[in-house]
């Protein structure tokens, strides 16, 4: 399988503190790499890094093969990246913003014209090509991010917390168009803190906590690990337990055994979350 | 070469854009203070006050013309980028392709250079107007375009290297400002102690008052200050080479 981002014991240390520390990690070309783990867990220094925004302290990363200290032009020619934060100049036109990227990666006139309308219509967007971009909607907002980022036809598309900040069914079709991405042959990288997004798009995630990868698997292998059932136990009406079964048979047969001062069981699926919560004793989302 | 201007003007493009939008808000802000400290200055204070044989205006008119390619430069090229690189967050688009530091530096100085003399063309209209003697030599189109690239290279050094709002507004208040007030624009530092002199020689205002003033009244073109100006241009681009190499620490 051909590797399309590879990084060794990567470090990147601000004022003596580490963002990350000794990533070891190989994302497959043509799969959707999710990066899992709540604010500060160094997600987005770990992008930062791949991307060539910003130094690593010590390690190695390359991208397609090139290496991102020794040879970022050549990586900057293969990555699109969508920050979490909006981007864009809100004072130009989708248009002119689209534009704006196709002439920093050298794209000829006619096919800069080409390209912009072909993605405005990938994600339905030709009505509002001439709006200001301050005067869209965040969703539609984030969709003119995703497409201008895609200008120069990107290998790797890294996306940092891609819809945060967004409502559900907005969340959704963000969801629908970073698939039709995929299955056309980009790879992409995302980094969240919603589980539900890792589970959803995710081929395989890797669980990031105080700057180092705890976890890194497919979302299945990693609950097939723990155990595929959960029971949630309420002791003393104050500490919530949880215990993780293989399959449901074994779970309820551990329910039924248990002293009656147990109050509010709850027996369900196992999800990252778990995972996450087993490995640190932490929520992804800090509690 | 033709890849390196192609991405100055891929830099510039973004700008012009912006300017081609907001232009007559630009040239208002832009224009609106030297016009004050000419009428406060020009026909308030230095009514009956004369210079070397010059009346006052048409003494103050070059410096005001230099104050007004400093502040349009400055303000142009550093504000937007600072905004964009801080409250935008939208510079890391530049950064993330590959065009190289030195046209992007060279791009961003460019939208500066144009608003610069967007802003001083129309007073220097303003001034011919006022004082017909003023004269526009190629050598005071020389001195201007000058003076707009080096102001305009001081703008995104400080666009770069400030970490807030704070830090824009506390190198204005600490550097422009005085520069402002005490480079010769508003009078002649032949009448100032050779102290005071030394210390306000340091400032590239100081340079760009002088030789604009001179190539506009006819006088010996002060050569060692055009100097000293194209020196400080140089000093503040090559900090601005640096300040982006710094930017992926």
């Amino acid at each position: 399988m051909e590797e399309m981002i590879q990084t060794e014991r990567l470090t990147k240390i601000y004022e003596g503190i580490s963002a990350i520390q000794d990533l070891a990690l190989t994302v497959h070309a043509g799969e959707i790499f999710g990066f899992l783990g709540p604010n500060g867990a160094g997600k987005t220094t770990t992008i930062r890094v791949l991307t060539t925004l910003t130094k690593p302290t010590s390690g190695k990363a390359s991208v397609n093969d090139f290496d991102v200290v020794k040879e970022p032009d050549k990586v900057k020619k293969v990555i699109g990246v969508v920050q979490q934060h909006l981007s864009l100049d809100r004072d130009l036109t989708v248009r002119e913003n689209m534009e704006f990227r196709a002439r920093l990666h050298h794209l000829g006139a006619s096919e800069r014209k080409r390209r912009i309308d072909e993605l405005l219509d990938y994600v339905g967007l030709t009505e509002n090509a001439n709006r200001i971009v301050e005067k869209l909607s965040g969703g539609m907002q984030k969709r003119v991010s995703i497409v201008s980022s895609l200008m120069h036809r990107p290998k790797v598309l890294f996306l940092d917390e891609p819809t945060v900040g967004l409502d559900a069914q907005t969340r959704r079709r963000l969801w629908e168009l970073i698939r039709r991405l995929n299955l056309d042959g980009t790879t992409i990288f995302l980094t969240t803190h919603y589980i539900e997004e890792a589970e959803a798009l995710c081929q395989r995630v890797g669980i990031l906590h105080q700057g180092c990868l705890i976890a890194l698997g497919a979302p299945l292998e990693l609950r097939q690990k723990l155990g595929l059932v959960t029971v949630e136990t309420l002791v003393n009406n104050k500490e919530t337990r949880y215990q993780y079964f293989a399959d449901r048979a074994a779970a309820t047969s551990y329910v039924q055994k248990l002293p009656s001062e147990v109050k509010t069981i709850i027996i369900r699926d196992s999800n990252l979350e778990d995972v996450f919560v087993e490995q640190t004793g932490q929520k992804v989302d800090g509690d | 070469m033709v890849s390196v201007l192609g991405d100055i003007y891929s830099v510039l493009w973004v700008d012009l854009r912006f300017l081609r939008r907001h232009w007559l808000r630009t040239l208002a802000t832009s224009i609106v203070s030297p016009i004050l400290y000419l009428v406060a200055f020009g026909f308030g204070l230095g009514r009956g006050i004369s210079f070397g044989g010059y009346g006052y205006l048409d003494f103050v008119i070059p410096g005001i013309i230099a104050l007004t390619a400093m502040t349009g430069s400055f303000n142009g090229a550093g504000m937007k980028l600072h905004v964009d690189r801080i409250f935008y967050k939208c510079f890391d688009e530049y950064l993330l392709s590959p065009i190289s530091m030195f046209s992007l530096a060279v791009g961003k100085t460019l939208i500066g250079v144009v608003r610069g003399l967007l802003a001083s063309v129309a007073l220097l209209a303003v001034g011919i107007a006022l004082s017909p003697t003023l004269i526009v030599s190629p050598l005071f189109v020389l001195v201007l375009v000058t003076s707009c690239f080096v102001f305009s290279f001081l703008g995104v050094l400080v666009g770069l290297w400030a970490k807030s709002h704070q830090d824009m507004g506390t190198f204005s208040t600490l550097v422009i400002l005085p520069m402002t007030f005490l480079s010769g624009t508003f009078f002649s530092l032949s009448q100032l102690p050779d102290p005071v002199k030394a210390v306000l020689y340091v400032l590239p205002l100081t340079h760009s008052s002088e030789s604009l003033r001179a190539a506009a009244l006819g006088q010996p073109f002060p050569w060692l200050s055009f100097f000293a100006l194209v020196g400080f241009g140089l000093v503040f681009f090559l900090g601005c080479l640096l300040a982006l190499k710094r930017s992926n620490v």
